[in-house]
């Protein structure tokens, strides 16, 4: 395997994504940035199946528009990782901040501890077998899956007694599905969303999710895959329709 | 029901007499308005729109129709409107959607405006014997700029220089997306403004293939709904416009019915068929002007700096400070959007209220741009009720750099300006996505019509600036000594800059 290191400290957003879309049109098939620290933007629009591990703190819109990449980061990533991203994969060893996977189309966004607020906002689905896929290993903020439009948000609530505390969930959703550990009390259901059975079936199917999770994170999948979750989706997929009527 | 109905709006006639019964009234009105029953075309004229396609296609102009043939009792304050508006909403307790753009009665100031010409004292000038330029470029221009000797004694520009848009003519057209309008409708109008030297936004919708060969002359648009927005699609195009508001509705998102969502539609806006497309009212990773920055350098960045980005703001009151705001954050131009902008489909209640005129928007924002020192750092784009060239040249003598053009180059290909848009009916194959209507609309004729009108404006502006002695649209942009006002008030002239006609 080709692997290119580079020494991000003190560089900006511009050089450091050159030197990376220049390794990557080399042939690299693995990157690795050392002291990575607030730097915005890194695999902006990025294409390729190159594995990036970033070691440090990247800043806001982290795989913004990527369109294949895997960044594993090491550290807490900021505003917006996986924003408007179609494809490819972010595992994120720590939290994030608000707006993570905002409109992701594709791919999917790991984060081991928590999210701030808006996470998986106005996530849609295009194709059958491209879904985008957040899982929260910890809990998030208030407007989970706000807006949502397609794919999957699931929040584990790891060391949490509730996985989720906070309000507005999927409020306006009107596609897509939001899985979380446990129970959801009533009150914290945005407008728009409602709670569903967890079948057997439904188990099935985001088994492999929770499983690649683990193993990302190096959790036993066993405990995850014995525990109830409650489903959330759109009590109606035309949240608008009702609202106006024609001249 | 105790409301009952409410009038018909439209009478519509056949003069029985000029009539060869050929039937192409049926044929071609899509809203269902006439139909055959024995020997005989029976009319149904509640349904009738004047759309005017059937009076265009009567080979006998045997066809009539009358606005309001049954009037209320007429009342200054309640209006037809302000009365049917409340049934409407007795009936259904909803928020009242309405097509097209303002069609409030309002005073319209470029009306109001007149043009400078000369006389005697410094001479006209002929354009067709003298050269007029009308190239505008789009985008930064340097505050200064710095040159340097290179070895073979040539001179070499220093200063690294922001990609600019070139147009041929300061006309472009704006935003309208493939779902709201048909493929026909964009593929007319892209072939204009490549034939035409000029650009049109791809709207909130992506870009369909076959708009492809055309896309050295689109420009993308990414709304906050994302839809159809990839990498791929951003490399694309020749510009980007980050959309955070609209002249029909400002403040408000969008929402395209699952209905218009084909599978064409449901391909390149990259959503599932059949469903609805909803771009709430912000952008969920801009709310700030901070935000707006990071998204402008994310595009930047994604496509290593070599395209312009545009930010297109509805007209609001505080449009001045917001475009500052802009111009400092690495946008390289600012679309603003007056309150008569067209829409397919905006809430009634916003489109005839919400927001402010073009002219003064146009006028407040260069002042301060000015003011500030950063009318450089960014062009201005104006739009929204635009209808002839003399609205273009005052537009630009009021400070824009160039305009889109929207509804008028929809008139270009048919409209009548119905209203009707939302309805997934046009007869003109415009606003529709239904194939038999749709192939009304042949884009070879289509790019013909829209680049014959804007090579007219072209010539008209150009007979403008002559007469004004103008040879350069460079020497037009802001120089509002050459307009005057005429019968607006002391306060709007103060702040469109102009002096009263005759001072
Ligand atoms: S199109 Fe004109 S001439 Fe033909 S049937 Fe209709 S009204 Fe008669
Ligand atoms: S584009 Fe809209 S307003 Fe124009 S004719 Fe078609 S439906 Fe009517």
């Amino acid at each position: 395997m080709k692997t290119v290191g580079i020494d991000a400290k003190g560089m900006h957003y511009t050089p450091l994504n050159q030197k990376i879309r220049a390794a990557v049109a080399d042939g690299a098939e693995e990157i690795i940035l050392d002291n990575v620290l607030g730097q915005r933007f890194i695999g902006d629009g990025l294409r390729g199946n190159v594995r990036i591990i970033i070691n440090g703190v990247p800043g806001g819109d982290l795989g913004m528009f990527m369109s294949g990449p895997t960044c594993i980061i090491h550290g807490n990533a900021e505003h917006a990782p996986g924003n408007t991203m179609d494809s490819g994969m972010l595992v994120i060893h720590g939290s994030a901040g608000d707006a993570v996977a905002h409109s992701m189309r594709g791919g999917k966004v790991f984060v081991k501890n928590n999210i701030g607020y808006r996470g998986g906002i106005h996530m849609k689905q295009y194709e059958v077998d491209a879904r985008p896929i957040l899982v929260i290993g910890g809990t998030a903020h208030s407007f989970l899956g706000e807006y949502m439009a397609g794919g999957l948000v699931l929040v584990l609530g790891i060391g949490k007694e509730k996985a989720m505390t906070d309000r507005g969930i999927g409020s306006g959703i009107h596609g897509g599905e939001i899985v979380i550990r446990g129970e959801v009390d009533d009150y914290l259901l945005g407008v728009g969303a409602k709670k569903f059975e967890f079948t057997e079936a439904d188990l099935e199917r985001i088994a492999p999710i929770i499983k690649s999770f683990c193993e990302q994170f190096g959790y036993d999948p066993a405990e995850f895959l014995d525990t109830n979750y409650t489903r959330i989706g759109p009590a109606s997929s035309r949240p608008f329709a009702s609202k106006y009527v024609w001249e | 029901m105790t409301l009952g109905s409410v009038p018909p709006k439209f009478k519509v006639s056949i003069d029985r007499d000029q009539c060869m019964d050929c039937g192409r009234c049926i044929e071609n009105c899509s809203y269902g308005v006439y139909r055959r029953e024995g020997d005989k075309i029976l009319i149904e004229s509640r349904k009738c729109t004047a759309c005017l396609r059937c009076v265009a296609m009567c080979p006998r102009d045997a066809i009539d129709i009358t606005e309001k043939p049954i009037d209320y009792r007429p009342h200054p304050v309640w209006t037809r409107e302000a009365r049917e508006d409340i049934i409407n909403q007795a009936r259904s307790g909803k928020i009242i959607l309405s097509g097209m753009g303002n069609a409030k009665d309002l005073p319209i100031i470029y009306d109001r405006l007149l043009l400078d010409a000369c006389q005697v004292t410094n001479p006209s000038i002929d354009p067709l014997r003298e050269p007029m330029e009308l190239r505008t470029y789009i985008g930064k221009k340097p505050s200064k700029i710095k040159f340097r000797k290179t070895e073979s004694g040539d001179v070499e520009l220093e200063t690294k220089l922001a990609p600019n848009l070139k147009l041929d003519t300061p006309i472009m057209i704006g935003h309208m997306s493939f779902g709201a309008i048909s493929l026909n409708s964009q593929l007319s109008m892209a072939k204009a403004v490549a034939e035409t030297g000029t650009f049109m936004g791809t709207g909130e919708g992506g870009l369909h293939k076959k708009l492809y060969p055309y896309q050295d002359h689109m420009i993308v648009q990414v709304a906050s709904g994302r839809f159809g927005v990839n990498i791929d699609y951003l490399e694309r195009g020749a510009a980007i416009e980050i959309k955070i508001g609209q002249g029909a509705k400002p403040g408000i998102g969008g929402h395209l019915p699952g209905e218009k969502v084909n599978e064409e539609v449901s391909k390149t806006r990259m959503i599932p068929f059949g469903s609805d497309a909803i771009s709430p009212a912000p952008h969920h990773d801009i709310y700030s002007i901070e935000d707006l920055v990071q998204l402008i350098r994310s595009l930047k960045e994604a496509t290593e700096w070599k395209k312009p980005i545009f930010v297109k703001i509805a007209a609001v009151h505080n449009v001045a400070s917001i475009a500052a705001g802009i111009a400092r954050s690495s946008a390289d131009a600012v679309v603003i959007d007056g309150f008569r902008g067209g829409t397919g489909a905006a809430p009634k209640v916003f489109r005839d209220n919400v927001g402010i005129p073009i002219e003064v928007a146009i006028a407040s924002v260069d002042q301060k741009l000015r003011e500030q020192g950063v009318r450089n750092e960014i062009s201005i784009i104006a739009s929204g009720g635009i209808r002839n060239s003399a609205d273009l040249a005052k537009s630009i003598a009021l400070g824009a750099d160039s305009i889109y053009i929207g509804t008028a180059a929809l008139v270009a290909l048919g409209c009548r300006v119905c209203g009707n848009c939302y309805r997934n009916l046009c007869p003109w194959g415009i606003a529709t996505q239904r194939p038999d209507l749709v192939s009304r609309l042949d884009p070879e004729v289509g790019a013909m019509q829209v680049s014959n009108l804007i090579h007219g404006w072209t010539l008209e502006l150009s007979e403008l600036m002559g007469a004004a002695g103008i040879n350069s649209i460079e020497s037009l942009r802001g120089n509002r000594d050459r307009l005057r006002g005429y019968m607006l008030d002391e306060g709007m002239l103060k702040i469109l800059d102009v002096l009263p006609a005759g001072a």
